[in-house]
């Protein structure tokens, strides 16, 4: 028998609050398994067990809050038997139950067939713990519902509009009448238009008021703020940073992935994140030194790239899942990967083994953002790579001058593990490997 | 008939809620980029052009994804790839 414990899906997380079981007792799990859904600062996320056995026993109801550590369920190990107690644990009183998470007014756990949900698609889990829905009949958008939970708004006393549907207008409408009501003074003009953030993964926003635009649901963007504050303080107060930049040549790749994409059916076209994912994983498989965790016992150098993605949120904020094994896949596999980590960043949940798994992380800014970043390393990573948006340039090539497409790629470094050097060596192993796209 | 009510702009909605399923039920200005209003970026614009090709079958080029930055452009190109192969 083993415990399945909250694990930290962060440098900063405390705590998270149970709002799925995924697996019921009773269930068979493999190995990376997701058995629970936790509210966490990043949303949802799914936590994955590393065990091979039998869900034993579930210790936490749904809407519990429990800390990083604390025991969530028993997993009995492969070739372990039936634990003989089974039923009378179940049906115990709190005495010989399970001991509770040691959190001020936890419940205590109650049977467990009481507890569990029946099983619901990812959007359901957040609709669960919400208060009911508007008025009969109307429907309210999971943007709304969560900007309204947010603000505390008393459900039943929205109105939706002529289609029937409550969406964020509608929420913000409620909230200036009930300022108005409190300040008396008449509601504001119509919302502001929510900023634009046009990339797959950014640096960290600059500092918005809070966007009428929702992220997935059951993120809190207030919470996730607080989350990568923390994480980019601690990083700033710990980690001696160095700044290494240049600019390449991205002309041949990019004229490499046209062409290739012309031939292809629009489904397994390429973007440029894909190669340039790719590349990044293979320069920092070459230079090891910014590839691993600095923890207790100092640097740790991996032996896989997991990189991570920073991911841009609708409204602001910001989520780095890793891809896996980046370096060892086919870019058409990088592509599906990337394709994969967006579509739950926008409307599903991330696991818990890609938010933890990163060994170093990529930001990339995009079009019609900036042309460089110097990006602040996640802890206990020890360099990260950011990338400017791609913008053409007058290029002195062998005595002669071109407009060329051009990025800035900086590495953020940790002065504990590495120098300038090694970025250095970094970049240039990028830039080779960026000349030979076909090669990748 | 409204364009923005047709069978090709259902299409169109149909493809953007399923890449971007937190927009439904909110207001959506026919006439907008989705870059504007949605802070779309142009991975959620390529999820959403292999959507519509999913959803459509018509082969889209490279060189038109500027023609499906709006609700109103997108549908007006798919009534015009529709009547084309007519």
């Amino acid at each position: 028998m083993s415990e399945f414990r909250m694990p930290s899906l962060g440098a900063d997380m405390e705590a998270g609050t149970l709002v799925e079981w995924m697996k019921q007792p009773g269930d068979r799990l493999q190995r990376g398994d997701a058995i629970a859904a936790v509210e966490t600062q990043k949303g949802a996320i799914e936590i994955q067990t590393y065990e091979a056995g039998v869900l034993e026993r579930i210790l936490v109801g749904i809407g519990e809050r429990v800390p990083v550590g604390a025991a969530l369920a028993i997993i009995r190990g492969e070739g372990e038997g039936e634990a003989v107690l089974e039923p009378v644990a179940l049906a115990s009183p709190p005495a010989a139950a399970p001991v509770a998470p040691p959190i001020e007014a936890a419940p205590l756990p109650r049977p467990v067939t009481a507890e569990i949900a029946p099983a619901q698609p990812p959007m359901a889990a957040i609709a669960k713990v919400a208060p009911p829905a508007p008025s009969p009949g109307a429907r309210i958008s999971p943007a709304a519902l969560r900007r309204a939970q947010e603000l505390g708004l008393d459900l039943s006393a929205l109105h939706p509009a002529v289609d029937g549907v409550v969406g964020l207008r509608e929420v913000e409408a409620a909230r200036a009448s009930s300022i108005a009501i409190v300040a008396g003074v008449p509601p504001p003009a119509a919302k502001k238009p929510a900023p634009a953030v046009p990339e797959p993964f950014a640096a960290p926003p600059p500092p918005l008021q809070p966007s009428p635009i929702a992220a997935r649901p059951g993120l809190d963007l207030d919470e996730m703020r607080k989350a990568i504050a923390a994480a980019m303080a601690r990083s700033w107060r710990e980690i001696p940073h160095y700044f290494v930049s240049s600019t390449l040549d991205l002309t041949p790749m990019l004229a490499w992935l046209e062409r290739n994409n012309a031939q292809r059916p629009v489904p397994d076209r390429l973007h440029y994140a894909a190669p340039l994912i790719k590349a990044v994983a293979l320069a920092l498989k070459a230079v090891p030194v910014l590839n691993g965790h600095h923890g207790e016992h100092g640097f740790e150098p991996a032996t896989s790239v997991h990189l991570g993605i920073a991911v841009a949120m609708r409204g602001g904020g910001l989520i780095a899942p890793a891809i896996l094994d980046a370096d060892t896949l086919a870019l058409a596999d990088v592509m599906a990967a990337l394709n994969d980590l967006i579509a739950r960043v926008r409307g599903g949940r991330l696991r818990s083994g890609e938010m933890t798994a990163s060994t170093a992380t990529l930001t990339n800014l995009g079009e019609g953002t900036a042309d460089a970043v110097q990006p602040v390393i996640y802890p206990p990573q020890v360099a990260i790579i950011g990338c400017g948006q791609v913008i053409e340039r007058a290029w002195a090539h062998d005595g002669a001058l071109s407009a060329r497409r051009t990025m800035t790629v900086s590495v953020g470094g940790d002065h504990r593990v590495s120098d300038g050097r090694s970025a250095a060596k970094f970049l240039a192993r990028l830039d080779e490997l960026l000349q030979h796209p076909e090669r990748l | 008939m409204n364009d923005n009510d047709s069978d090709f702009a259902r299409q169109v909605r149909t493809a953007l809620y399923a890449i971007a399923p937190d927009l439904q039920g909110e207001p959506l200005d026919p006439n907008r980029r989705y870059r504007d209003q949605f802070e779309f970026d142009s991975m959620d614009f390529l999820r959403y052009v292999v959507e519509l090709h999913r959803l459509t079958g018509v082969d889209i080029q490279e060189s038109d994804y500027s023609q499906l930055e709006t609700l109103a452009a997108a549908t007006a190109y798919l009534r015009g790839r529709a009547a084309g192969q007519e």
